[in-house]
C-alpha cells in the first residue's frame, strides 16, 4: 500500500515513475466508475472464454448430429443444436477465439502501419507528408464495411483475407493521430538536443517520437476494438471471413437465418454474442476515454 | 462593398481547395477499386474466354482487354470507362452493371431518406431533451440509446426485429418491398413504393408498402439515432455554456425559450451538418440491412455480386456507394463552412 | 429612502468535490434608488452577489440568506419558475462582452423586441419600443442597428444595444456587471454617460460591480468593497481618501493614474498632460 500511495503523492523521480502513476490514476478512475467496469468485466470473461475454451466446451465445435439438429437448448446442449446438430455453446466458445484473433491481428498491422505512416508524415512534412495525408484521406473517404467487403471479396473468402481486407479500411485514423502528436513533439527542445548529438533520422523517430505517440495509438486501439468486431462478424454474416465449418460468430448468424421462425435461438444466440461483447469494449473504451480527458463527460 | 469583396474571396478560395480535395479523393476512390480488381488472384482474361480456350483466342482477348498495357494506361482506360457510366458488365445479370445499379440505386435511397427522416426525427428531440434535463432520466435514456446504437450488430438487429414484429406479433410485413400481389400490379413511376402506391390511390397498396418499410427503416433508423443523438447532446451542452445563455435567462425567457429560440437556433446549421453524416454512414448500413430484409437496392445488389462472385457487381457497386459517400461529405463540409454562424461571425 | 433591494447575510455556497467553497459570505446591504458600487478583484465574490439578485446561480451553487427582498418581493420564497417574469420585468442585468453575450444568429432589434414580448408586449409595441429605446442609448442610427448582428457592431454600440435589450421591460434595478471593463476608456464614458441618463430619468436603483475602483467612486453614491466573499468597507463616494481598510487602501494604489506635472502617488515621474481620444471614429 506504501508504493501505492507513494506513485500517487510524491512527485515522480523518473519517468518510469510518471508512467506508473499515470497508469495507476487510470486505473482508479475506471475502478470508481461502475459502467467502465462492467466493460472491463466483459472483456475479461471474453479473454477468458478465449483462453479456455477446450475447458469450457461441452462438446467438439465441429462435431455434428444429424438426428439431434435444430434442438432447443436443455441440460445436453446448453444453447441447443444449429442446422447440422453442432451444440451451440461450444461453437459460441471457439467461436470467441477466432473473434479475439481478429480483433488481435489487426490491431497489430493496423497500430505499427499508422504509427510509421503518421510519424514518417509529421517529422519528414512536405511532399512525403501531402502525399502520404491524401491517400488516408481517400481510404477514410470510402465506408469502412464496404471497402472491407470489397477487398476481402477480391481476395477471396477466408479469415486471413477478412483481416486484411478490415486493416486495410481501419489504419488510416490512427496515421492521422500520430501525424497530430507528431507535429507537437517535432519542435520539442530535447529531440534538437537528439538531433545535435548526431542522431539519425531514424534513430529519431524510432527511439524518440515513435514511443510518444504510442500511447494513445494504443488506447485508440482499444476504442476501436468493438468496431472491428462489428465488421468482422458482418463480414462472416456475408460470407467472407472464416470458412464453415469454423464457428465464427457472423457466420453463425447467417446460418441460422433460415430456421428463424422455429428455432430462433441458432441466430439469437452468436448475435447476442456479438452485441455483448462489443458493448463491453464500447463501455470499457468511454471509460478510457474519461481518463484521458473528464471535460468530454 | 470592399468587405463583400473580400468575403467573397474567402469563400471562393475554401470552395477551391474543396474542390481540389475532392476531385483528388474521387480520383484515389476509383484507383483503389481498380487495384482491388487487379488483385483478383483469378485470370480475368481466363474468366472471359473460359480454360477450354485456345492459345490465340487467350492471346487475342487479352490483347482486346488491354491488359498487356502499362498499368497507368490501363488505369486511364478505367477512367475513361468510368466517366461513360460504365462499370462493366454484370456476371449474373447480363446487364451491364452501370444499368443494374440504376435500377436499384432508388429503392435504397427511399429506404435511407426515410430511416434518416424517423433517426433524426427522434435523435434531434432526444439529443436536446438530455442536454437540457442533464443527469436525470432522459440524459441516461439518451446514453443508453447511443451506447446500444453503436454496439449493436445490424444484420442481428434486423433479424430479431424480423422475429418479433413480423413472426410473433404480426404487426409488420416480411422481407421484401411489397407483397407479391401487389408486386407486379404497382407501375413504376418513381422508383419509389411509397410514392408510386400512393400514386395508384389503392389504400390497400400503400398501407402495404408501408408495412414491408416500417422495419427496415426503423432498424436503419435506430442505427443513425445512435450518432444524431449523441451529437446534438454535444452540441446542446455546449451551447447552453455559453455567456449569452446567461443573458438571455437575465431579461425573464423561461427554460423553453432558452432551450428552442437560443441554443437550438445557433446549433441548427451544425446539426444538418451532422444529418449529412449520418445519411453517408446509413448507405453503408443498408448493405446489410437489404440483405436481411431483401430488400432491392444496392446492398442487396452488392451481396447478391458476392455470393455468385460477380466481381464487376460487387466493384461498381461500392464504387458508386462510395463516391455519394464522398460527395454527401463535401456537401456537408461545404454547408458547414459557408452557413456556420460562428464562421460567419469570424470573416466579420 | 424605501429600499429597493435588502439584502442581509448572503451566502453563495459552492459545493466542490473537495468540500464547500463559499464564494458569497454573509453579505449585507440595502439600494434604494441611487447608485451602488461594488469593488473587488476578481474571486472577491462581486459577480456571484449580482448573479444571487438575480437567481442565475446555478448548481453547484446554492444561495442562502436571511434576507433577500427586491421592492418587497421575497426572492428567496421564488420557485425556478417563478424567477423569469421577476428577470428583466423587476431586476435586469448588464453583462461585459456584448459579442459574447448576446445571441449571435439573432438581430439585435429582435433580441430587444424579444425582452419586451416575453413580459407580455405586443409585436407593434415591442418595434416601437426597441426603437426608442436605441435612440435613448444615443445610437445614431437606429434602423441600421436594429438590423445588425451583435458581432456587426463595435464594443461601445454592442453595450449600448445590451443596455436597449435589458431595459426594454423598465425594470426598477438594473446591475452592470463588468459592463465598461472590455471598453476603450472614452468609449467607456460614453456608455457611462448612457447609464447616467437612463438611470436617473427612470428612478432606477443600480448596482455596479467592477474592479475599476476609480471609475466606481466617481460614478456611484456609495461603494462597498469586497474581498474574498466578505464586504470589507462601505464608503460614501467622495470618502475614497479616507479609506480606512488596509485591503481599501492597497486597491486605490494599485489604480494606475496620470498626475498632472509632478510626481504621482506610486512615487513615478508623471506624465504631463491628458490623454487624446485615440481614434476619431464614434463607436
Amino acid at each position: 500500500m506504501g508504493v501505492i500511495r507513494r506513485l500517487l503523492v510524491e512527485p515522480p523521480a523518473s519517468r518510469r515513475q510518471a508512467a506508473a502513476g499515470e497508469a495507476l490514476r487510470a486505473a482508479l478512475v475506471i475502478l470508481g466508475n461502475p459502467l467502465a467496469l462492467a466493460g472491463l468485466a466483459v472483456v475479461v470473461l471474453f479473454l477468458a472464454m478465449a483462453a479456455a475454451a477446450p475447458v469450457l466446451a461441452t462438446h467438439d465445435p465441429l462435431a455434428q448430429d444429424l438426428a439431434g439438429r435444430l434442438a432447443p437448448p436443455s441440460p445436453a446442449h446448453w444453447l441447443g443444436t444449429d442446422s447440422l446438430g453442432r451444440d451451440i455453446w461450444s461453437r459460441l466458445v471457439y467461436g470467441s477465439r477466432i473473434s479475439l484473433w481478429t480483433v488481435v491481428l489487426v490491431a497489430a498491422i493496423v497500430g505499427p502501419l499508422g504509427l510509421v505512416v503518421g510519424v514518417a508524415a509529421g517529422y519528414l512534412g512536405g511532399l512525403l507528408d501531402a502525399v502520404l495525408m491524401r491517400i488516408t484521406d481517400v481510404f477514410m473517404a470510402f465506408p469502412r464495411l464496404l471497402l472491407a467487403l470489397a477487398v476481402a471479396a477480391a481476395l477471396g473468402p477466408g479469415l486471413d483475407n477478412a483481416i486484411l481486407g478490415i486493416a486495410a479500411t481501419s489504419w488510416p485514423p490512427y496515421a492521422r493521430l500520430a501525424r497530430a502528436e507528431t507535429l507537437v513533439v517535432r519542435d520539442a527542445d530535447y529531440i534538437a538536443a537528439v538531433r545535435l548529438k548526431g542522431a539519425s533520422t531514424a534513430r529519431i523517430l524510432a527511439r524518440h517520437v515513435a514511443p510518444l505517440c504510442a500511447s494513445s495509438v494504443v488506447v485508440r486501439l482499444t476504442l476501436d476494438m468493438a468496431g472491428t468486431i462489428l465488421i468482422a462478424a458482418s463480414l462472416g454474416f456475408l460470407g467472407l471471413g472464416a470458412q464453415p465449418p469454423a464457428p465464427e460468430w457472423g457466420a453463425m448468424v447467417a446460418s441460422g437465418r433460415q430456421f428463424l421462425v422455429d428455432q430462433w435461438w441458432v441466430s439469437a444466440v452468436p448475435g447476442a454474442a456479438i452485441f455483448v461483447v462489443s458493448l463491453g469494449f464500447n463501455l470499457l473504451g468511454d471509460g478510457l476515454r474519461d481518463v484521458l480527458d473528464p471535460r468530454l463527460r | 462593398m470592399k468587405a463583400l469583396a473580400a468575403r467573397l474571396v474567402v469563400i471562393g478560395r475554401a470552395l477551391l481547395r474543396g474542390a481540389a480535395m475532392f476531385a483528388v479523393t474521387l480520383l484515389g476512390l476509383a484507383f483503389v477499386t481498380f487495384a482491388v480488381g487487379r488483385l483478383l488472384p483469378t485470370d480475368p482474361v481466363l474468366a472471359a474466354v473460359g480454360d477450354r480456350a485456345s492459345a490465340e483466342l487467350y492471346e487475342r482477348t487479352r490483347l482486346e482487354m488491354g491488359l498487356d498495357r502499362p498499368l497507368a494506361e490501363q488505369f486511364l482506360a478505367y477512367l475513361g470507362r468510368l466517366a461513360r457510366g460504365d462499370l462493366g458488365p454484370s456476371f449474373t445479370t447480363g446487364r451491364s452493371v452501370g444499368e443494374d445499379i440504376a435500377t436499384f440505386f432508388p429503392a435504397t435511397l427511399e429506404l435511407s431518406t426515410v430511416a434518416i427522416v424517423l433517426g433524426a426525427g427522434l435523435g434531434v428531440p432526444l439529443g436536446v431533451a438530455a442536454a437540457a434535463r442533464r443527469g436525470r432520466l432522459v440524459d441516461h435514456l439518451a446514453r443508453l440509446v447511443a451506447l446500444v446504437g453503436y454496439s449493436v450488430p445490424v444484420f442481428w438487429l434486423g433479424l430479431v426485429a424480423l422475429l418479433v414484429f413480423y413472426v410473433k406479433l404480426g404487426w409488420a410485413a416480411g422481407p421484401g418491398r411489397l407483397d407479391v400481389v401487389y408486386e407486379y400490379t404497382v407501375p413504376v413511376v418513381t422508383g419509389s413504393v411509397l410514392v408510386d402506391t400512393a400514386l395508384t390511390g389503392d389504400p390497400g397498396a400503400f398501407r402495404d408498402a408501408l408495412a414491408h418499410i416500417v422495419l427496415p427503416a426503423s432498424i436503419l433508423g435506430f442505427y443513425s439515432m445512435a450518432y444524431i443523438t449523441r451529437m446534438t447532446r454535444a452540441f446542446m451542452l455546449a451551447e447552453l455554456g455559453q455567456e449569452y445563455i446567461v443573458a438571455v435567462r437575465a431579461k425573464g425567457a423561461g427554460e423553453g425559450r432558452v432551450l428552442w429560440a437560443h441554443a437550438f437556433r445557433n446549433v441548427a446549421v451544425p446539426l444538418v451538418t451532422v444529418i449529412a453524416l449520418a445519411y453517408a454512414h446509413l448507405l453503408e448500413g443498408t448493405v446489410l440491412t437489404e440483405t436481411v430484409f431483401a430488400w432491392p437496392g444496392i446492398g442487396l445488389y452488392i451481396t447478391q455480386g458476392l455470393f455468385s462472385a460477380d466481381l464487376n457487381a460487387v466493384l461498381g457497386g461500392t464504387l458508386v456507394v462510395g463516391v455519394t459517400v464522398l460527395v454527401l461529405n463535401a456537401a456537408a463540409d461545404a454547408l458547414a463552412g459557408v452557413l456556420d454562424p460562428r464562421t460567419r461571425r469570424r470573416w466579420a | 429612502m424605501s429600499a429597493l433591494v435588502e439584502v442581509e447575510d448572503l451566502s453563495v455556497t459552492f459545493d466542490t468535490p473537495a468540500g464547500p467553497v463559499a464564494a458569497v459570505a454573509g453579505v449585507s446591504f440595502r439600494l434604494g434608488r441611487e447608485r451602488l458600487g461594488i469593488v473587488g478583484e476578481s474571486g472577491s465574490g462581486k459577480t456571484q452577489t449580482g448573479r444571487a439578485l438575480m437567481g442565475l446561480v446555478r448548481p453547484p451553487g446554492r444561495v442562502t440568506a436571511r434576507r433577500l427582498r427586491l421592492a418587497g418581493l421575497d426572492l428567496l420564497a421564488l420557485s425556478p419558475r417563478g424567477w423569469p417574469s421577476v428577470r428583466g420585468r423587476r431586476i435586469a442585468m448588464v453583462m461585459q462582452d456584448p459579442r459574447f453575450c448576446l445571441d449571435p444568429v439573432m438581430s439585435v432589434g429582435r433580441q430587444i423586441e424579444e425582452t419586451v414580448r416575453i413580459h407580455g408586449g405586443g409585436r407593434r409595441q415591442a418595434r416601437e419600443r426597441a426603437m426608442d429605446l436605441l435612440a435613448a442609448v444615443r445610437i445614431r442610427d437606429p434602423a441600421r442597428v436594429h438590423r445588425a448582428y451583435p458581432h456587426e457592431l463595435s464594443g461601445g454600440m454592442g453595450q449600448r444595444a445590451m443596455i436597449a435589450v435589458m431595459l426594454a421591460a423598465d425594470p426598477e434595478v438594473l446591475i452592470a456587471d463588468e459592463a465598461t471593463s472590455a471598453l476603450d476608456a472614452h468609449v467607456q464614458n460614453e456608455v457611462l454617460a448612457v447609464l447616467d441618463d437612463l438611470v436617473a430619468a427612470r428612478g432606477m436603483g443600480l448596482v455596479m460591480i467592477s474592479h475599476d475602483i476609480d471609475m466606481v467612486a466617481g460614478f456611484c453614491d456609495r461603494v462597498l468593497v469586497m474581498s474574498e466573499g466578505r464586504v470589507v468597507e462601505t464608503l460614501p463616494a467622495g470618502g475614497l481618501a479616507a479609506a480606512d481598510h488596509p485591503y481599501t487602501r492597497a486597491l486605490i494604489a494599485a489604480t494606475p493614474r496620470l498626475a498632472p506635472a509632478g510626481i504621482g502617488p506610486a512615487g513615478h515621474a508623471a506624465v504631463a498632460g491628458s490623454p487624446r481620444a485615440i481614434s476619431e471614429n464614434s463607436p
